[in-house]
């Protein structure tokens, strides 16, 4: 029984883990399934966080701070944009480029606004996203199995969470059952098509990559102003290049991201969870091994299984017309 | 409406109706190049209507500003009669004109059904417009024996198949006139004449047709009306039956063509390449060459047919020592020279191996330079270019003047960029770099891609002499007309297998497509001796 509420506990923290990999994984398969490489989730996650964190605490209100961080990472894609569709300049430079200038850009405008060295303030209680409570856990709280599961496991969490899993299916169905997602996955197949089928392949990146700003804009709220409750200097850690790796490890499709997420998610967990923890036959495992593991893994899993994942025909290609 | 208009074409009451196309003027630059100039064409309703031209005539470009992917400097087009202001494809389709383009437009990970609709797809949900396009297609692919699964993944699709993608693609979108730019580059005899009975269709229909060819005995099979293209300017318009095609060649260059080489008998003396059970692999461990058995022998020449992609390439490079051989035996004059086993292309150049490969700009020069260091790429170890430590240009200067005269290569300036030479001149420089050394062996792929027709006299006329000076010549090439004018014997290649052999003098166009589709040689014999 003691086992069974670890592994619940394990499994929550893995929800809350994956929640900004999966919105972040989901950016970076609209703007890739389109043909532009978006390394720069990294650096709009961060501008994304510190916006939400900033905006909130002036606000008091999250969903304004959220509103912020997506406008934040709207404006970076297209940046993103007009140097990598509208200029046709070296995607990885500049996506590169963008998550420099975020790492410094946030850094220097948290310490000239709130002098903390770049943090910004905790936020109240007001100012964040609260747990929500599902209809009826109260109720189930006490039943066993279903009880911790449902109370546990599936309610109280804060919205972005239940938003992000629910932006999975969303994607899906967009990017395979509406005409946008058609002309999106063209797009980054054959821009040629798309040209010639009357359609314009700039526009169409455009917005592919603005999608993509939204979702990272929320992976990056939920960071500074759900999980935690302030912007901490280059707080993102390599999430960006996590749920990238995630996105790919997942075959640029919506429901393999989620698995490659929720697999990232629980390591991390794990790792969280293992600290301080006495192995058999192994001792004490050092802190910093385990939390490296996650990013162990994502090398060990893009060396062993990347070879088989065929990218979008047209990533990292701008769209030139032939001569 | 489409009745009477139809009946009036049967009767070749022409001038009667609008014509489906009219150009007045067009005019279009590229920086320098002026690459349509002043350019009118009529085209009538309900015609297969040709235009023929040299690579860079200005055929493509024309046909892009008619399709919107290009705007001209200046000019009108009229369609149906009315004046057009056509800026985007979206114009074009709009009023009526669909394009099947030389490299298809076509998403390879998409069914059939997606690459259809991509454009039109009736609604924001793709399940509003799916079963309704579904039913439009099933009833186009009825009407013009089309022939393919709405489902089926276009990249699993063979190259003929796709192409009836593109046309079913432009249907779809209620085309009344199709424009094929060089259809049948990638096609197999058959395929191309499934192709020309499927315009045949939809001419009945009432539907018109731009073809434009290089290929004038496709013009002459399949068109109403020729038009044809010199260096950006329309030169002529033709009634097809009222012409030949040595006046439109003559046309087309601007000057008398040999359309046929003479060349004399081939005396083949010793063998100097044996090629045993020859395998080759690609990168991804496929098999591309499989058990290729054959020699070459001195003064004679062996082409080898095949649709292209079908293990030609693998087998040339193999041969020129710049791929490594899985398995088989190589032989020069006896000698056992299979590349891999300490034997490159190096090595290969020095014991009298001349390799022009396939692929002019990636394999065989390098644009960036300058015309003299492209002359002497793979020999530059000769003493005769050394001084010393240091090259010696001025010896590489005379070489490079000295093959450019023996070559005809224009302008005749070693100093001039490579890049900057047509795609003829590069190609005779890189000929005469190789055949200048007086090989045993000449390997030749491709000789005549994207070279004009006077250029493709004079590299013929060279391949036929080094033959006649008793040397061995395997020449690779997708252009069967090609190979049936130079070759004294004809391998036929099929995903990878060497299919069948056939002298030059019992070969004909359907005995080789078929062979080139897999089709035994005896069958295909037999299948020609019924028809």
């Amino acid at each position: 029984m003691e086992n069974f509420e670890l592994v619940i506990l394990l499994l929550d923290a893995t929800l809350r883990t994956s929640t900004p990999l999966i919105l972040a994984a989901l950016a970076g398969m609209f703007s890739e399934r389109s043909g532009t490489i978006n390394l720069a989730l990294e650096g709009m996650m961060l501008g994304g966080a510190f916006s939400a964190a900033a905006v909130a605490f002036y606000m008091n209100d999250p969903w304004i701070g959220l509103l912020a961080a997506i406008a934040t990472t709207i404006a970076l894609s297209l940046l993103h944009g007009f140097a990598c569709i509208t200029h046709k300049g070296n995607q990885v430079v500049s996506g590169m480029a963008i998550n420099i200038l975020m790492s410094g850009l946030t850094a220097l405008v948290g310490i000239a606004l709130f002098a903390q060295g770049g943090k910004t303030p905790a936020l109240d209680k007001a100012a964040r996203f609260q747990p929500i409570t599902l209809p009826g856990a109260e109720a189930v709280k006490d039943v066993p199995i279903i009880g911790p599961i449902y109370f546990e496991l599936l309610s109280g969490h804060n919205i972005l969470v239940y938003i992000a899993f629910l932006a999975v299916p969303a994607a899906w169905w967009v990017m395979y059952r509406t005409r946008f997602g058609l002309r999106l996955r063209a797009v980054g197949e054959n821009p040629g098509a798309v040209d010639t089928a009357g359609i314009g392949v700039v526009a169409m990146r455009y917005r592919a990559v603005i999608c993509s700003g939204v979702l990272v804009g929320m992976s990056g709220a939920y960071l500074s102003t759900a999980q935690g409750a302030s912007f901490l200097q280059d707080m993102t850690a390599g999430k960006g290049y996590i749920a990238l790796a995630a996105m790919v490890f997942g075959k640029w499709r919506p429901f393999p991201a989620l698995a490659a997420c929720l697999l990232f998610g629980f390591l991390d967990a794990a790792a969280t969870r293992l600290q301080g923890v006495v192995l058999p036959g192994i001792g004490e495992v050092p802190v910093q091994l385990v939390q490296a593991l996650p990013y162990v893994l994502t090398v060990i899993l893009l060396a062993g299984f990347i070879g088989r994942a065929i990218p979008p025909k047209a990533l990292g290609r701008p769209y030139v017309k032939e001569r | 409406m489409s009745d009477t208009m139809h009946q009036m074409h049967g009767t070749g009451e022409t001038g009667a109706v609008q014509p489906a196309i009219e150009l007045r003027g067009i005019d279009k630059r590229f920086g320098a190049v002026h690459a349509n100039k002043e350019i009118d064409l009529k085209v009538d309703k309900g015609t297969i209507h040709g235009i023929v031209g040299e690579n860079g005539a200005g055929k493509s470009t024309l046909m892009s500003i008619l399709y919107g992917f290009y705007q001209a400097d200046a000019g009108t087009i009229h369609v149906d009669g009315k004046l057009c202001d056509i800026r985007g494809s979206e114009d074009a389709i709009a009023v009526g004109i669909g394009m099947v383009h030389q490299h298809f437009m076509l998403v390879e990970t998409f069914p059939v059904l997606e690459n259809v609709i991509l454009g039109v797809e009736g609604g924001a949900v793709l399940r509003d417009g799916v079963d309704r396009a579904r039913e439009e297609l099933q009833r186009l692919e009825r009407e013009y024996s089309l022939d393919i699964d709405p489902d089926a993944i276009v990249g699993d699709l063979s190259v003929g198949l796709q192409q009836r993608v593109e046309i079913l693609k432009a249907l779809f979108r209620g085309a009344e006139i199709l424009i094929l730019d060089e259809p049948t580059g990638v096609l197999t005899p058959q395929e191309a004449d499934h192709l020309f009975r499927i315009l045949e269709t939809l001419k009945e229909q009432g539907k018109t047709v731009v073809l434009i060819t290089h290929k004038l005995r496709e013009i002459m099979a399949a068109t109403d009306n020729v038009s044809v293209m010199r260096q950006g300017a329309m030169v002529a318009h033709r009634k097809t039956a009222e012409t030949s095609p040595e006046e439109l060649s003559e046309l087309m260059v601007g000057r008398k063509v040999l359309l046929r080489l003479e060349k004399g008998d081939a005396n083949p003396a010793d063998t100097v390449l044996k090629v045993e059970n020859l395998c080759v692999d690609n990168a991804q461990g496929v098999r591309k060459v499989k058990n290729a058995s054959f020699n070459v022998r001195a003064g004679e020449i062996v082409g080898i047919a095949g649709v292209s992609g079908n293990g030609q390439s693998e087998l040339l490079e193999a041969l020129g020592g710049i791929r490594s051989v899985s398995e088989g035996v190589v032989e020069l004059n006896g000698q056992d020279v299979t590349p891999g086993k300490g034997v490159d292309a190096a090595e290969l150049r020095r014991r009298g191996v001349a390799h022009v490969p396939e692929d002019r700009h990636r394999m065989a020069m390098v644009t960036a330079f300058s015309a003299k260091e492209a002359a002497i790429l793979g020999y530059e170890d000769d003493p005769a270019y050394q001084k010393g430590v240091f090259l010696d240009w001025q010896a590489i200067s005379n070489a490079t003047a000295n093959m450019m005269s023996e070559f005809d290569v224009r302008p005749a300036n070693p100093d001039l960029k490579a890049a900057n030479f047509s795609g003829g001149n590069q190609q005779k420089l890189v000929l005469a770099r190789e055949i200048m050394r007086n090989p045993e062996l000449l390997l030749v792929g491709q000789p005549t891609r994207g070279v004009d027709i006077g250029a493709i006299e004079f590299i013929h006329k060279r391949i036929v002499a080094m033959r006649d000076a008793g040397k061995a010549v395997l020449l690779v090439s997708v252009e069967l007309d090609e190979i049936m004018s130079l070759a004294d014997r004809i391998l036929v290649m099929c995903d990878g297998a060497i299919i069948g052999e056939v002298a030059a003098s019992e070969a004909n166009e359907r005995v080789l497509g078929l062979m080139m589709a897999g089709v035994d040689p005896n069958e295909a014999k037999a299948v020609e001796g019924q028809s």
